[in-house]
């Protein structure tokens, strides 16, 4: 019998206690983003897809067109090209193309690159409706970005 | 104004129904805010502003959806089991006072009547629940009768205490004896009144199948029960008798405990202070329900039969021997 009161004691004043936190809560400011209306700066090491990095100045690709970061993919997500003009020392990148459809966010390519070339983007507003949206020409992104 | 007869009852049904709708609608939108902003999200805000008129577009999404009756459910029981429900709780509302002269059909047995009236809607939820031919809605009918069998004994034992107190079946009566400020609301009356107070709000909330008593709709495991099967305006009418069972049940303890219209001041009419008392126990209600998880069964009745009816009884007791007793001690007649 002494048990039955002790139970019911404190049974009522553990649900006074739940009732007390959530009413705090509740004049609580929220803390949720309102999504599409305002959004979040990512965190510096946050991992999008990869995009290519532009020389400060002019603005074209670091890329040399070496590749590794092609060999490096385990899931073949990466195609570039590339040609020597005339003249030239080095070549320069005609194209890159990434099928994130495959892509994991490894995060290999980035590490294989020896010319800072490419890096993670922050972008994360990623939907659409077919499959061929998330095979991103990333040449002509940087160069959207830049120009 | 003085309406003649058949007028003023066309003009309280109509107010009735559109009392029970639009509470039921808004209330929908207060219970989003409410959990809302204790999950400490915003809840509704993008139709109208704060989302106001987010019940409004869930009403049209309703009434513009098929009615599906699926194979091989019982048609007649299906079709009447929402009608079940609501019709109960319109007629109980015919009873309740929101102030001394509104007041649709002030009848010396109102709290008997409402109380007759809500045992149908039980048979509403288990009509229901058979009539859908789901595993699914049979085991929530189930659940819920034994629920309402077990949490209407209490509830009466503790409204036959406000009767031996008050003398009446009469809730407009019963209000006219809180007059007079705050220490005059039956639930000061005497030290057992809160505690039977306590155990009326609880079995409202377990006989309107509210959380955490909320086993016969158990979205997580039984898929919201016995109105599974329900599309359309068939679950909005359930929906529309569930929170209008709510509102009575804040009500009858606001005329019972709280002074129904009665107001502690002196100002504003009496309808404001019922509506004030009753929006803040539904408040209670919804705060309860995002507080608390769902009960287990054995849990729930435990609580009933070792807690609740013991208690009750006891206060039943105890005030009838202070009206019986306290009088001979006392020398008073």
């Amino acid at each position: 019998m002494s048990g039955y009161f002790k139970e019911l004691f404190g049974g009522t004043k553990s649900l006074a206690v739940g009732l007390g936190i959530t009413i705090k809560y509740m004049v609580k400011p929220v803390v949720t983003v309102q999504y599409p209306h305002e959004t979040l700066v990512m965190t510096p090491r946050f991992r999008g897809h990869i995009e290519l990095v532009g020389n400060e100045e002019t603005g074209a690709p670091n890329c040399v067109v070496c590749g590794m970061c092609q060999k490096a993919c385990p899931s073949n997500c990466i195609s570039l090209a590339g040609e020597k003009p005339e003249g030239a020392k080095k070549k320069i990148l005609t194209s890159y193309i990434l099928d994130f459809t495959k892509c994991s966010l490894c995060g290999l390519c980035v590490e294989s690159c020896k010319f800072e070339a490419i890096a993670f983007s922050r972008d994360y507003n990623l939907a659409g409706p077919r499959k061929d949206a998330y095979v991103f020409d990333l040449k002509k992104r940087l160069e959207e970005k830049s120009g | 104004m003085i309406l003649s007869e058949p007028w003023r009852l066309l003009v309280f049904v109509a107010g009735i129904i559109a009392f029970i709708a639009l509470n039921a609608a808004y209330l929908v939108w207060l219970e989003r805010k409410v959990a809302g902003h204790i999950q400490r999200r915003i809840g509704p805000k993008e139709v109208g502003p704060f989302g106001l008129l987010q019940p409004l577009a869930d009403g049209i999404k309703l009434m513009s959806k098929q009615l599906l009756v699926p194979k091989g459910v019982d048609p007649l029981l299906f079709k009447v089991a929402p009608l079940l429900v609501l019709v109960p709780a319109v007629m109980s509302f015919v009873t309740i006072p929101f102030s001394e002269k509104l007041v649709a059909r002030n009848i010396d047995i109102g709290l008997l009547m409402i109380f007759a009236f809500a045992s149908v809607n039980v048979m509403g939820l288990l009509l229901g629940g058979w009539g859908s031919n789901n595993k699914y809605a049979v085991i929530s009918a189930a659940r819920a009768v034994s629920q309402n069998v077990a949490y209407e004994i209490p509830m009466l034992i503790t409204v036959v205490t406000m009767i031996m107190l008050t003398h009446t079946m009469n809730l407009n009566e019963i209000v006219i004896q809180q007059a007079g400020g705050v220490w005059n609301w039956h639930i000061f009356a005497n030290p057992l009144m809160p505690i039977a107070f306590l155990i009326f709000f609880i079995c409202s909330l377990a006989e309107t199948n509210r959380a955490p008593f909320d086993l016969g709709e158990a979205e997580s495991e039984l898929i919201a029960g016995f109105h599974t099967e329900y599309s359309g305006m068939g679950f909005g009418v359930f929906f529309m008798g569930e929170y209008a069972n709510i509102i009575i049940g804040c009500g009858l303890a606001t005329i019972l405990f709280l002074g129904g219209w009665q107001c502690p001041f002196g100002i504003l009419p009496g309808w404001w202070w019922f509506l004030a008392k009753v929006y803040f126990l539904i408040f209670c209600v919804m705060w309860i329900r995002w507080t608390y998880p769902r009960t287990t069964l054995w849990g729930l009745l435990n609580l009933s039969w070792k807690i609740l009816i013991p208690f009750s009884l006891l206060i039943l007791l105890l005030t009838g021997a202070m009206i019986k007793v306290w009088p001979l001690i006392t020398g008073a007649s």
